[in-house]
């Protein structure tokens, strides 16, 4: 059924939180969401021509680059992006066959291969992007925000967590329940004032962006931030080494 | 937005069979068409033919046209499941009122009511069609309310083409449903001038700031693509029209799609008879090739928010 489960209070509503001020752009959390997914419950994710000119194929994540910006105070910004799990999720109530679905008990919105007519109106409803035709199978898929890790029993606790979260070197990705305000990513957003992707557009996203922090050193101040500040204490050790290290620096 | 053939032709070719079964459906019980059973026929079955081949053209867009059947079950929430079923509801009156006509030369009573129900269900159809666009928020062009006005006004005017084209055959001058072809003509260039300017001087609320959280360092530009080549998204979502194909489209669609049909049906009108005819068919070849610009534009000029993920400034 594409009407959306009613909404209650205290609902559960699983997702990530990204932080775009410590992501480094590797790719890993693309990579390993690849790797896992293939083989999982949306799987497989096709690649067309993978080595060589015109490689294409299904990937669920991206990671974008973006500039802000001019000069000394610009700064890069790399944005891994993959499906929100919306609480209006336009992509689901658009769907003629009922094989788009936002599931009532966690909000995760999947798609049932099994009855998608691969009409793709989902994708042009997604603002985000989020959804990818896979051309052999003639249906669409999306993230399942690793449903098949993050409730397996055969995976060790610590270990059911979707694959983007579980790879991340810097920890810049987060998963947990948005709906509860006490949860750890919860509070996470509200300390960082984190937001929404086009929230003008009302989709309402789960998933949640922590904008880059404000206070970030920038080239022209790490000039100066040898030279201690007035307040900064810096004991007699430290002075010595510093000064051993100019000397030694010549 | 991909400008998919099966969809230009569909929506141009069913919006024309929809809008003819609604002139049918009224014009018939209400006796201002030739009650001729021959014009019955060759009306009704083109009316039908048109809507059917594109529901068929649809189904090529499918990636699984074998499950094609199921997208009547979410018509709660759907516009595509709406106008699915509302296409197939349409043709059950739509038959009783052809067989009541055609085979025992009715029009009126039970007959004239099925007519008119199916004109209703095939009015519709036609706005479920407009809805799909027009619900989508994510594509300013599509998502304003221009876009209904303009399935309905030329879906009408096609469908007008073509019934003063069929009624010349059956009657040497008919004087009302010409004029209100040249009527409805001018009124569905009108929308489409409309609708151009519209999104000429407007754009999305969507910014690539919007779609990034960012910003507060100043100008947001997309420093590197996710990935060297193109991707699904960017192939169905980001395409892409030179402003010179743009340009020299509309000044096509403008032509052939408006001017031409209405000076041809002025002429039909002064002309009459045989050469009636010859100015009526012209002008529905030319509406024809006129309406694919038209709609193939309806397309290539609409810019999904995706696109701001990919360099896109505004959408």
């Amino acid at each position: 059924m594409t009407s959306l489960p009613e909404s209650r209070p205290g609902q559960k509503k699983l997702g990530l939180v990204v932080d775009l001020d410590i992501c480094v752009g590797c790719h890993a959390c693309a990579t390993a969401c690849k790797e896992w997914n293939a083989s999982g419950h949306m799987g497989p994710l096709p690649d067309f021509n993978p080595y060589g000119n015109d490689a294409w194929g299904v990937w669920f994540n991206r990671i974008h680059s973006f500039e802000e910006g001019e000069g000394a105070g610009a700064r890069t910004i790399h944005f891994p992006k993959s499906c929100l799990h919306c609480e209006e999720p336009a992509c689901v109530t658009v769907c003629p066959t009922g094989a788009s679905y936002k599931r009532a008990e966690d909000g995760i919105v999947l798609v049932n291969e099994s009855i998608c007519i691969g009409c793709k109106l989902c994708s042009w409803a997604c603002p985000y992007g989020a959804r990818e035709f896979d051309v052999d199978e003639g249906v669409m898929k999306k993230c399942t925000l690793c449903i098949d890790r993050i409730y397996n029993e055969n995976l060790a606790p610590e270990d059911r967590q979707p694959a983007c979260v579980m790879v991340c070197p810097v920890n810049a990705r987060h998963f947990g329940d948005l709906g509860d305000p006490q949860s750890d990513v919860s509070e996470m957003v509200a300390q960082r004032r984190g937001g929404d992707l086009m929230p003008e557009l009302g989709y309402k996203p789960v998933n949640k962006y922590l904008p880059p922090r404000s206070s970030r050193m920038v080239p022209g101040q790490t000039a100066t931030a040898d030279a201690p500040a007035p307040n900064d204490p810096v004991s007699p050790s430290d002075r010595l080494l510093r000064w051993v290290d100019r000397l030694l620096s010549r | 937005m991909h400008p998919a053939l099966s969809i230009v032709f569909f929506t141009t070719s069913s919006g024309a069979g929809f809008a003819l079964l609604v002139l049918l459906g009224l014009g018939a019980p209400l006796d201002l068409l030739p009650p001729s059973q021959g014009f019955g026929f060759a009306a009704l079955a083109i009316a039908i033919l048109l809507a059917a081949a594109g529901l068929a053209s649809s189904a090529f867009h499918l990636g699984r046209p074998e499950r094609a059947w199921r997208a009547f079950s979410q018509w709660r929430s759907s516009w595509l499941s709406r106008e699915g079923v509302f296409s197939i509801l349409t043709f059950l009156p739509a038959a009783v009122f052809g067989i009541g006509w055609v085979f025992f030369g009715v029009t009126g009573g039970l007959v004239g009511l099925c007519g008119i129900l199916s004109a209703a269900l095939a009015a519709t159809t036609i706005y479920c069609t407009g809805m799909i666009y027009a619900s989508l928020k994510p594509i300013h062009q599509w998502h304003n309310s221009w876009v209904l006005p303009n399935y309905f006004a030329l879906g009408l005017m096609s469908g007008f083409l073509v019934l003063d084209f069929l009624v010349r055959l059956w009657a040497a001058r008919p004087w009302g449903v010409t004029i209100l072809t040249f009527i409805v003509v001018l009124t569905g260039w009108w929308t489409k001038e409309r609708y151009w300017r519209f999104i000429d001087t407007t754009s999305a609320q969507s910014t690539v700031a919007s779609a990034t959280l960012l910003g507060s360092r100043g100008k947001v530009r997309m420093l590197e693509p996710p990935h060297t080549e193109e991707n699904y998204l960017l192939r169905e979502m980001g395409f892409r029209i030179a402003r010179k194909h743009r340009v020299r489209l509309r000044r096509v669609a403008r032509l052939a799609g408006f001017a031409l049909p209405a000076l041809l049906t002025l002429l039909a009108l002064v002309l009459g008879g045989a050469l009636g005819v010859v100015a009526a068919g012209l002008a529905v070849s030319s509406a024809a090739i006129g309406l694919v610009a038209e709609r193939w534009l309806f397309f290539a000029e609409a810019k999904h928010t995706v696109t701001l993920y990919y360099g896109a400034e505004v959408a």
